[in-house]
């Protein structure tokens, strides 16, 4: 039998935090509906897609701050979004912590690489 | 949080249900499938099927289910009272949907009519659930004035029409849960996420402009599961009988966070 009423286990659960998350996964949607199809419609624009082509268009200053923004942002959103999932979809506690846990670290792993990638191209260091 | 594999007694179609045939020289007869479950006899849930003379019944599932009652089965539990739509005791499943069965037309329901207890709560009697955990969230929002500003002593604290009418909608929520136990985010999360009855109970009180508690109403319902579990399914808007839009307040609610921070 449950000790705690029903009242207390309600009032126990809960804490200050989430209208950042949720504003965040706002502010990067409206990001993404612009980043998104600028990214899209910069690469279809293209002349070709050679090695050289690409990287001439990367090495840009503004090509470059966008892409690196656009990255940024999805890896944000998408860490931020499956984050939700898990915690509603993983029942076992122990399984959804390891869960986060890996989706930030795969997230932001990936996302500073990418964006490591977009410096070298940009400041000249890769070729 | 969600678990996909049943709990005991979850299965109504493992035990065979009884048939409650219409009397002879019945009139138009529309067939029941009602769930029925004791957790005192140790068996199974199962569905019953009663045929119901609809020339001799109310025009309202809740007519026939107290005929049911009445002149087939006296077993049968649910729970009512004001049959006219303002004491939500009737909340049930009905043809799929979330609703009252004093206010659902048996005519509105094609073919056979399905009825089961408001989904995903522990049920005490066949279309009986326990709503303690409702009840609970309810209480815990708070649902009455806050005020640390004396009342006038000669009069009432008064308030604009303009701003009551922002209370008025919101007021009239009849608590059916019907809403809360329509959200899948509900079902996943049944006890740290609020659910739309008690946020919206919560916005009531929130925007009242008598009420002095505002910022820690505010505080209380900022939690990433309390309020923010709220994936905007709006099962709540399409369930609720008296048509009050408890995803709107939900949604009120975070633009009045979001202001507080920006």
């Amino acid at each position: 039998m449950k000790s705690k009423s029903p009242l207390g286990t309600v009032l126990g659960l809960g804490g200050h935090s989430g209208t950042h998350h949720w504003w965040m996964q706002k502010v990067t949607s409206i990001a993404l509906a612009f980043l998104g199809p600028w990214f899209v419609v910069r690469l279809l624009t293209l002349p070709n897609y050679h090695y050289d082509t690409l990287h001439a268009a990367l090495a840009r200053p503004t090509n470059a701050v966008l892409t690196a923004l656009f990255l940024i942002t999805v890896a944000h959103h998408s860490a931020a979004g499956i984050s939700v999932v898990i915690e509603d979809y993983v029942p076992s506690k122990a399984k959804k912590l390891a869960a986060l846990l890996v989706t930030q670290f795969l997230h932001w792993v990936l996302a500073a690489y990418a964006v490591l990638s977009v410096l070298k191209v940009a400041l000249g260091s890769a070729s | 949080m969600a678990d996909f594999t049943l709990p005991a007694n979850s299965r109504y179609n493992e035990v065979p249900g009884r048939e409650f045939p219409a009397a002879a020289g019945a009139g138009r007869i529309k067939k029941f499938k009602i769930y029925r479950f004791d957790p005192d006899s140790g068996q199974k849930p199962r569905v019953d099927r009663y045929e119901v003379d609809t020339d001799r019944c109310g025009p309202m599932v809740l007519d026939a289910l107290i005929k049911i009652k009445s002149e087939l089965d006296p077993t049968l539990t649910f729970r009512r009272s004001c049959r006219e739509g303002i004491c939500g005791s009737c909340a049930m499943n009905i043809d799929g949907k979330n609703t009252l069965a004093c206010t659902k037309s048996i005519t509105e329901v094609k073919g056979d009519v399905n009825i089961f207890p408001l989904p995903h709560m522990p049920v005490v009697k066949d279309l009986v659930p326990d709503l303690t955990n409702f009840y609970a969230q309810y209480a815990a929002v708070q649902p009455w004035l806050q005020t640390r500003t004396p009342a006038p002593p000669d009069s009432e604290r008064l308030q604009s029409k303009e701003d009551q009418e922002k209370i008025d909608r919101p007021s009239a929520c009849i608590l059916c849960a019907c809403c809360s136990t329509s959200c899948p985010s509900y079902w996943w999360n049944p006890e740290r996420y609020l659910g739309p009855a008690a946020l919206m109970a919560a916005y009531r009180w929130i925007i009242d402009s008598r009420d002095e508690a505002t910022g820690e109403r505010l505080d209380f319902i900022e939690d990433s599961f309390r309020l923010y579990r709220c994936h905007t399914i709006m099962n709540c808007v399409e369930a609720c009988p008296k048509d009050l839009a408890p995803g709107k307040a939900i949604a009120e609610i975070k633009k009045l966070l979001v202001s507080r921070t920006v």
